[in-house]
């Protein structure tokens, strides 16, 4: 094999704000932290619906998608998202983390689904950093 | 590597069998040169040639993100595919990024056969460019009637990517004379089509004076004497007739100016309908064959020198390491040249001998 093949792996993170809620702040600085922790970071911008968050993740084939909701709905967003990642082959090598105001009870439902980690308020950034390194797919 | 061997030819055969997933694999692969990835690209290589490739740079905020989700949703609605690639600039200290050109993708979303992919540049010398030149074959061999690709024109490094378009154009925004004297340091010199966005703004029509002025400075000096020629947008005769004036025999291409507003789509259509043109050129004049067959000896040379490159640190290492060989230089053991000598001089034999053979 030619050395010129060394493997130059960056992580890609897809940060998606998906439905009707407009705050992204902690969107906002949820990518900067990526952005300085060495990974390339995607933003979607603000309401988007699940199919584009799907697109998005499945052509730029990110390793970690971080979906950022605040508005409840992720009950509803969440499976549909998971649903669409798998009609592409894209859920088994995606790390799917749910970041916002997530209640207790809906946790166990959320990693149920295939969801690697739910971060509520509160959260050091270190955590969820340490956490993506951890965790980001291995891929062949 | 016979046991990767048959992940990459089934990877190679799901990307032209049209899986998107497998698309976007083989441009991760591409990017983070996985190993592999070469034999991925040769294998798509005999499937390419067939798009048309679009380049499109110009300084931060011109809107070229946004012209190019418009023009991706006009060759969409005209039943062409459409592939993109974003390139943006990446942290030269931690290597992290913000790629954000998806965002102004809003007219194409839910639409596959809009395959939009952001790169970064990873900061490795003219490792992008062939990263980008490796993604389009991916894109084309996919299948794609058009390829853009869409980056910020600063540097050379930027100029090499878009160098790997067919048709370059170059987005300029009224009322900034700063861009203009950006182009005139290099950029004008790769531009086919020039875009002048956001032209209803003030002074949009002073920067479609000032570039149609600095065109036919380049291309002529004589010729900006020949008045009458204010508006090369609104019809395909003006620029046939501005083909056909050129004095060399109709061989040379006159870049043209366009005006649009990206955010209405305004001026668009004109837009394609030019970079149509300049397809058209290419073809008829044979410069397509001219320029693809640059672009493939540049990617040999580079590909090359990068690969001869790759044996001589081989070689260095051998020799006990760059710093070890810096230190004798210091010590005044021997000098630059003596090391170097030492280090070729076997490799040049060696080669020599295998010529003189053949």
């Amino acid at each position: 094999m030619s050395t010129q093949e060394r493997e130059e792996r960056t992580i890609r993170c897809l940060i998606a704000k998906v439905g009707l809620d407009g705050h992204d702040r902690g969107a906002h600085v949820i990518s900067r932290a990526f952005r300085d922790a060495g990974f390339e970071v995607i933003y979607s911008g603000l309401h988007r619906a699940p199919e584009e968050i799907v697109q998005a993740a499945v052509q730029e084939d990110v390793d970690v998608l971080g979906i950022s909701i605040l508005s409840g709905a992720h009950n509803t967003l969440v499976p549909k998202i998971v649903d669409g990642l798998k009609e592409y082959d894209a859920f088994e090598d995606t790390l799917i983390l749910v970041g916002g105001i997530v209640p207790d009870d809906d946790r166990e439902e959320m990693l149920d689904l295939g969801v690697g980690a739910v971060f509520g308020p509160g959260t050091p950034m270190e955590e969820t950093i340490e956490f993506v390194r951890e965790h980001a797919p291995e891929r062949e | 590597m016979t046991a990767a061997g048959s992940t990459e030819s089934e990877l190679v055969a799901a990307l032209l069998d049209g899986k998107h997933r497998a698309l976007a694999r083989v441009i991760t692969k591409i990017e983070n040169r996985s190993p592999g990835y070469r034999d991925i690209v040769s294998r798509l290589h005999a499937h390419t040639g067939h798009a048309d490739v679009i380049g499109v740079t110009g300084s931060p905020g011109a809107g070229k993100s946004t012209l190019v989700d418009k023009l991706a949703s006009t060759y969409r609605d005209r039943g062409e595919t459409v592939g993109v690639i974003a390139v943006d600039p990446s942290s030269p200290y931690t290597g992290g990024a913000v790629l954000g050109d998806r965002i102004r993708m809003a007219s194409n979303v839910g639409d596959m056969d809009v395959f939009f992919r952001s790169m970064s540049a990873r900061g490795t010398l003219g490792g992008l460019s062939t990263a980008t030149a490796d993604a389009i074959k991916a894109l084309d061999a996919f299948g794609k009637d058009k390829v853009i690709i869409e980056t910020v024109g600063a540097g050379q490094n930027e100029v090499d990517i878009v160098r790997t378009a067919d048709t370059v154009s170059v987005l300029v925004q009224p009322g900034s004379g700063d861009d203009v004297q950006m182009l005139k340091a290099g950029i004008l010199e790769i531009g086919d089509v020039f875009v002048v966005n956001k032209a209803d703004m003030d002074g949009a029509e002073r920067t479609v004076a000032e570039l149609e002025e600095m065109i036919h400075m380049r291309r002529n000096p004589a010729k900006n004497l020949n008045t009458g020629h204010h508006d090369p947008v609104d019809d395909d005769e003006e620029l046939a007739a501005v083909a056909a004036d050129d004095a060399d025999g109709g061989e040379t291409w006159e870049p043209s100016v366009v005006e649009t507003v990206a955010t209405t789509g305004d001026g668009v259509e004109e837009l394609i309908d030019t970079l149509a043109a300049h397809a058209e050129w290419l073809v008829d004049t044979g410069e397509i064959e001219t320029r693809a067959r640059n672009r493939y000896a540049a990617e040999i040379r580079q590909l090359v020198r990068g690969d001869t490159a790759a044996l001589l640190e081989e070689v260095i290492d051998e020799a006990g390491g760059i710093e070890a060989l810096a230190d004798r230089v210091l010590a005044r053991e021997t000098d630059p040249y003596s090391v170097t000598d030492e280090l070729v001089g076997p490799l040049r034999e060696c080669v020599r001998e295998e010529l003189d053979d053949g």
